[in-house]
């Protein structure tokens, strides 16, 4: 889906967190594009950089200790590590939201939910504050909190979680945001509520047009809800394509083993499947492929050079030196 | 709201119960015996038995602590044994000093304390937060007496700049405000400390907080983000700290009035303890207990207006 145009793109992005135990390469090197009205999806397990690689584009990493150590991230063409913090103020919560993965802590307890999205419109510029209540109010309509009215004064501990990320939407797409970031959105919320959050943002993006990337480390989710995918692993992109060319033929050996992993409900199986072995502590320096030591195809090469991330089929990037790999083998 | 008032105000009564009790006892283990105060030095064996007759004093403790209770509840807490004045008189003349003076200390060391708290969170780490830290430890290690001494000795002996005997009219004249000035600095002082520590660390509790990326999110300004959203939340139990620094403050009030010579209920009790004035002693006693205990109330109000969560 190579595309002129993209809203965002994120280019050999370099992220490090300097800690006591050493140089923390949490996002090291990653590209992806979103299109415009085009939803993304970032896969992979805790610390793999999936939610640094977001708060990065909000630029809302704590610097010191974070550190962008390389690449650029281009919104509409312009590069946000150059904007000043006024300007990236502006994109923050305007033309990009962002929801959370906690929503029973991602609202401030002390103020009702109607003044925690006024304070964001008001923030953004509608500063008439009998405006703002209503469309404030209109907002929580639109992601389904029923009475809104009524509800719009409530404190945030008087809604359950699933209302709670319905809020968290309204919030983020108060100011009709082209970009709309959701770091793991539905993983607190129990199932039937996380399809209906997931069903909401996908009829929210459509109907606004936003882009969206959604961050999961849920495969289900991203088969659902995305049009291309990004899996990481350890910091790095390890495969990227269309949603049904990634799940039709895995490339990388880790997105093959992160599949198998996933239950199945047509099989009937005593032991769950895992991946062998755990990821590289983190403060390692690897100089090959960071998944080679729990691969089963690994070979010297892998050990010795990291895999560049290559087209193998149309769209279908991935960063395996034995790439392309056949049906039988997986 | 009316009805968790209502339940504080209940809750208080057995700890007034027990203040009396306490009261009570503590002024029979003390040396010196009322018949004989009251009787004077000179005074013959007989008119001593006979007052001690009269005030009920030969009868067993478990009665005369009946007495005084009965008493106490019809708002009669006896004559002074000194003055012979009745005792809410003299308490009615000494709690208007006492409230002011706690008022001037708290309406800018609280506020000072909070801004010195916010500020070493903002700028964690750097000089500024030392130095503010560094202060407010040296504000909980001195005494009271010795902040006090100390600054007699710099604004009302060196520089001659304000006064630092007794109360001079109330606190909104001219002289009332230089009269209260010393005293209302010596006693903050003990409160800006704690108060600015617990802000300090609360604020940085708060900031690390979910919410508060979500406020960054929005695309606030760093000002409202710790105004609005850090410092708000922080304050709750800085406002904790400061009911469970209120038994401080009234301790504190005692040896500041005492230095000052502020005419409060803290040397009045000292002066009665000094001359085994027992009445007038547990009228003060009785006092401040129920300061106190207005002191909690209020913070258990501000308790709920700051954070929704305990209203209901």
């Amino acid at each position: 889906m190579p595309d002129a145009d993209p809203l965002l793109e994120v280019r050999d992005l370099h992220v490090h967190f300097h800690t006591d135990a050493g140089l923390f390469r949490a996002v090291d090197g990653i590209s992806f594009s979103v299109p415009r009205g085009k939803t993304l999806g970032i896969v992979g397990e805790s610390g793999c950089g999936k939610s640094v690689t977001s708060l990065a584009i909000m630029r809302l990493l704590a610097q010191p200790p974070a550190r962008y150590a390389g690449g650029d991230i281009l919104f509409e063409g312009k590069s946000l590590l150059k904007l000043s913090e006024a300007e990236m103020r502006k994109l923050r919560g305007g033309k990009i939201g962002m929801i959370f993965q906690e929503p029973m802590t991602s609202l401030n307890p002390v103020y009702t939910i109607a003044d925690q999205i006024i304070e964001s419109l008001r923030a953004h510029g509608m500063t008439d504050r009998a405006r703002a209540r209503a469309r404030a109010i209109e907002m929580l309509k639109m992601v389904g909190l029923p009475s809104p009215e009524k509800r719009a004064d409530d404190f945030p501990h008087q809604l359950s979680g699933g209302q709670r990320q319905r809020v968290m939407i309204a919030l983020a797409l108060a100011n009709d945001p082209q970009l709309l970031i959701a770091d793991e959105p539905t993983t607190a919320l129990d199932v039937t509520i996380q399809a209906q959050i997931l069903a909401l943002m996908r009829d929210l993006s459509a109907r606004t047009g936003a882009s969206v990337v959604l961050i999961t480390h849920d495969l289900g989710v991203v088969a659902e809800t995305c049009d291309e995918v990004v899996v990481m692993y350890a910091g790095n992109v390890v495969e990227r394509a269309p949603v049904a060319s990634l799940f039709e033929a895995p490339q990388h050996p880790y997105t093959i083993g992160l599949m198998a992993a996933v239950p199945r409900i047509d099989t009937t199986s005593d032991r769950l499947e895992t991946i062998p072995g755990s990821v590289p502590p983190p403060y390692m320096l690897i100089p090959g492929c960071k998944f080679a030591s729990r691969c089963p195809l690994a070979d010297g090469r892998c050990t010795a050079e990291r895999p560049p991330l290559r087209e193998i089929a149309p769209s279908h990037f991935v960063a395996c030196w034995q790439a392309p790999i056949e049906e039988a083998t997986r | 709201m009316l009805a968790m008032l209502l339940r504080r105000i209940g809750l208080s009564i057995p700890v007034l119960l027990g203040v009396m009790v306490f009261g009570f006892l503590l002024l029979q283990l003390v040396p010196g015996d009322p018949a004989v105060v009251l009787a004077g030095p000179t005074a013959p064996p007989e008119v001593v038995e006979e007052i001690r007759k009269s005030m009920g004093l030969d009868r067993p403790l478990v009665v005369q602590f009946w007495m005084y209770f009965e008493r106490v509840l019809a708002g009669d807490f006896g004559r002074s044994m000194i003055s012979n004045k009745p005792v809410t008189e003299e308490l009615a003349a000494a709690i208007g000093p006492t409230v002011e003076l706690m008022l001037a200390c708290l309406i800018w060391s609280i506020p000072l304390g909070i801004a010195m708290g916010t500020l070493a969170a903002m700028k964690r780490g750097t000089l500024v937060d030392r130095a503010i830290m560094a202060l407010s430890v040296a504000g909980v290690s001195l005494p009271v007496f010795f902040i006090c001494l100390l600054l007699i000795q710099l604004f009302g002996l060196t520089f001659r700049w304000l006064p630092f005997v007794g109360r001079e009219g109330p606190v909104w004249t001219l002289e009332g405000l230089r009269h209260i000035a010393l005293p209302a600095l010596s006693l903050g002082m003990v409160f800006i400390g704690p108060v600015a520590r617990m802000t300090r660390s609360s604020v940085l509790e708060v900031l690390k907080l979910d919410h508060v990326r979500t406020a960054r999110a929005k695309g606030l300004t760093e000002r409202a983000v710790v105004v609005r959203h850090a410092l708000r939340n922080a304050l709750i139990p800085v406002v904790t700290l400061v009911g469970l620094q209120a038994g401080y403050l009234l301790g504190g009030a005692v040896v500041t009035e005492t230095i000052f010579g502020w005419p409060g209920v803290g040397r009045l009790a000292v002066g009665a303890i000094l001359s085994s004035d027992f009445t007038i002693a547990q009228g003060c006693i009785l006092t401040m207990a129920l300061t106190f205990i207005a002191i909690n109330l209020i913070v258990d109000i501000l308790y709920s207006v700051l954070d929704p969560r305990v209203q209901k």
